[in-house]
């Protein structure tokens, strides 16, 4: 149902992270009461690549997710004042919130992108909150569509894409054709600041509210997390006085 | 901290929208490295804004967080105008902000004006002044005063930050005295002929265009004063040599020397004789821009000295942990706080249309003295490291001062507070 010369329609998951970590009294997860959240910055990349597609006029339209609470609202905003045209925000609150994860997120991904017609998925390649790095690859899976993940360089051409990845031996470079599912990495771009009169604009601009289960999703979680614990403190360093001193505290600790 | 009701009830009645009934948490960011200073900040900041002020002070923050403040010593030390990040700032429309979309500029309220001078000046106290002076001094009086043509010429290529503007009012005989202008325009046939000497100007040497009062008719004394706009350069005009700044040194402040400056008529701006009207009324409204850049400063001299209250340890613990510390933190961030409302008070009076020269002179001189006060208690609080470059504290404390001078000293102010609060006690 796509045309052959261009995409239609791009959807980009701007994810909102915390800012700050503090583990619960109780080691049983992370505080997110009144913690400030902003947008994942691997996806403000993703969003800055759909609109500069949406310049290019190689798409006509991208649309910003949000699954989350009210909060979520804010970072779809900020990705309708980048140049998205609309927004979609899936609420998903308290307890379910808590337990979101990549597998439901991808869930949600994927009814999304069937019932909007989506050619193109670009996400952030992973949260800085919780470095999963699932989503945009559960997401394809659930879809059946290719992915191209860790994406520094991404080209348009007829209904395929080019996608550039970086990888750890170097860059890969492959061609799959669309509809696909992207995730963007650091090099991809870098993400414009809004313009005053785009975040004016953004104001007019669309969000709907959609609910986890009208898209036929369930959210609970195949996942139970047992514990969660702070990394051990720094310690402080050891003075040694001579070469041979530092050499052989290297090996005492087993480090050499 | 009590907020006199007045202030709820301006905010109630402008900022009547959905977004404000739910409390919106602050957004902010900090690019992976977590250096976020600004996240020590409260909610009451933020929670009463409108969701795009909300959008548009965090835009500014990021802004100011990654291109500004990493540069802002630099800057300081070789005197260097900003050129790049001016260029980037009209981009994002903060050049022009008041200005309408069709004629380039972002066609925001000075509310949001306030808001983005605030977060640019936290980063560079010199691109702060910058952009206020673009915005309220030079654009100011032309969209408030001037012709359609006007309007097109002199504004639109002021808004994209290539080119700047100024505003020649001050003179080696007359700061703020200014009903005594001793510039004087002639005309000769279809021109005006300008002769006279303008002292302090910002900007003067980046800038493309002047505005200048000159009496025009000396006998009428302050009601003889007209406005002109004069390009730059141009024959008959040149500067003096760059002052040697105290502060702000990466804005460029000099005398503008008119001798013999032949401008045609129609660069008159406004009528003849309403120079001086032009000048007050102008500075009315660059007072809330000033203030902001002023808070600006307290702001960057608040986080200063929170963040060194916790790191630095004496006598055992952090010293943020000693009451001489929390004491001068607390004053500090009261008077920030208050000359916050107040400036954001008297932006939303004049966006309401509401008589708001009392609350703008009193946003000025409180934001000023906040900044004096908060940067010279932040030096205190660093100890010897205040007082060396490797800390922005001294630089803060020099960019402060000029604050409570320009755009109406801090006694001026008070003579505008006083003449405002005793017309109201008039029966």
């Amino acid at each position: 149902m796509h045309s052959n010369r261009y995409c239609n329609r791009i959807i980009v998951l701007p994810f909102s992270v915390l800012l700050e970590i503090r583990v619960k009294p109780d080691n049983s997860g992370v505080v997110t009461d009144g913690v400030k959240h902003s947008m994942n910055p691997f996806c403000e990349i993703a969003v800055e690549e759909a609109v500069k597609l949406k310049e290019k006029k190689l798409i006509k339209e991208v649309v910003a997710v949000s699954c989350g609470p009210q909060q979520s609202q804010e970072t779809i905003r900020t990705a309708l004042a980048m140049g998205a045209d609309r927004g979609i925000h899936v609420e998903v609150a308290g307890k379910d919130y808590e337990t979101l994860g990549p597998l439901q997120v991808s869930k949600i991904m994927a009814a999304l992108a069937k019932k909007e017609d989506a050619q193109l998925i670009i996400l952030g390649k992973q949260a800085i909150d919780d470095d999963c790095n699932q989503t945009g690859q559960m997401t394809a899976a659930l879809l059946d569509w290719p992915q191209g993940t860790f994406a520094s360089e991404v080209s348009l051409d007829g209904d395929k894409v080019k996608v550039v990845r970086e990888i750890d031996g170097g860059l890969e470079t492959i061609k799959i054709s669309t509809p696909a599912v992207l995730t963007a990495d650091l090099r991809l771009n870098t993400p414009r600041y809004a313009t005053l009169p785009n975040i004016m604009k953004a104001k007019k601009k669309k969000i709907a509210n959609v609910k986890p289960a009208d898209l036929g999703v369930d959210l609970t979680s195949r996942l139970e997390v047992l514990k969660v614990e702070e990394p051990p403190q720094r310690q402080a360093g050891v003075k040694v006085e001579t070469v041979e001193d530092l050499v052989g505290k290297l090996k005492e600790t087993g480090r050499i | 901290m009590t907020v006199h009701p007045i202030v709820v009830d301006i905010f109630e009645s402008k900022l009547n929208n959905k977004s404000t009934q739910h409390s919106t948490p602050p957004r902010l960011l900090s690019r992976s490295l977590g250096l976020c200073l600004s996240g020590c900040r409260s909610l009451t900041q933020l929670a009463e804004l409108p969701e795009t002020h909300q959008l548009l002070r965090q835009t500014c923050r990021d802004y100011a967080d990654r291109e500004l403040m990493p540069i802002a010593a630099k800057l300081d030390k070789e005197h260097v105008f900003p050129a790049k990040q001016i260029h980037e700032l009209g981009a994002m429309g903060v050049m022009a902000m008041e200005v309408p979309e069709e004629l380039g500029g972002a066609g925001m309220d000075y509310l949001a004006y306030s808001l983005a001078m605030e977060e640019i000046s936290r980063g560079c106290a010199s691109t702060g002044v910058v952009v206020s002076v673009n915005n309220s001094l030079y654009i100011g009086p032309i969209l408030k005063f001037g012709t359609v043509e006007q309007k097109k010429q002199w504004i639109a290529p002021f808004t994209t930050g290539e080119k700047v503007g100024c505003f020649a009012l001050s003179e080696p005989g007359n700061g703020s005295d200014a009903g005594a202008a001793s510039t004087l325009a002639r005309q000769e046939g279809d021109q005006w002929v300008l002769n006279g000497t303008k002292a302090w100007i910002t900007n003067s040497w980046d800038a493309s265009a002047t505005v200048v009062f000159a009496t025009t008719d000396k006998k009428l004394k302050h009601k003889g004063i007209s406005a002109f706009l004069v390009p730059m350069p141009h024959p008959g005009l040149s500067l003096g040599k760059k002052e040697d700044k105290l502060g702000i040194r990466a804005s460029s402040t000099a005398n503008i020397i008119l001798e013999d400056c032949r401008i045609p008529l129609e660069n008159m701006l406004g009528p003849r004789g309403a120079g001086f009207r032009i000048a007050m009324q102008t500075l009315d409204s660059g007072r809330i821009g000033i203030a902001a850049q002023a808070l600006g400063i307290a702001q960057a001299a608040l986080d200063c000295a929170a963040d060194y209250a916790h790191k630095r340890t004496a006598f055992g613990a952090p010293i943020g942990k000693l009451q001489a510390i929390q004491f001068k933190l607390a004053d500090m961030a009261v008077a920030v706080e208050s000359a916050r409302l107040l400036t954001w008070k008297a932006a939303i009076l004049k966006d309401s249309n509401k008589p708001f020269i009392k609350e703008a002179a009193m946003a000025k001189l409180a934001a000023s003295e906040a900044a004096t006060f908060c940067s010279h208690q932040a030096i205190q609080v660093l100890g010897g490291m205040g007082y060396v470059t490797d800390m922005p504290a001294e630089r803060h404390y020099r960019d402060a001062r000029i604050t409570e001078i320009y755009e109406g000293t801090s006694e001026i102010q008070r003579l505008v507070i006083a003449g405002q609060l005793l017309k109201e006690y008039q029966s």
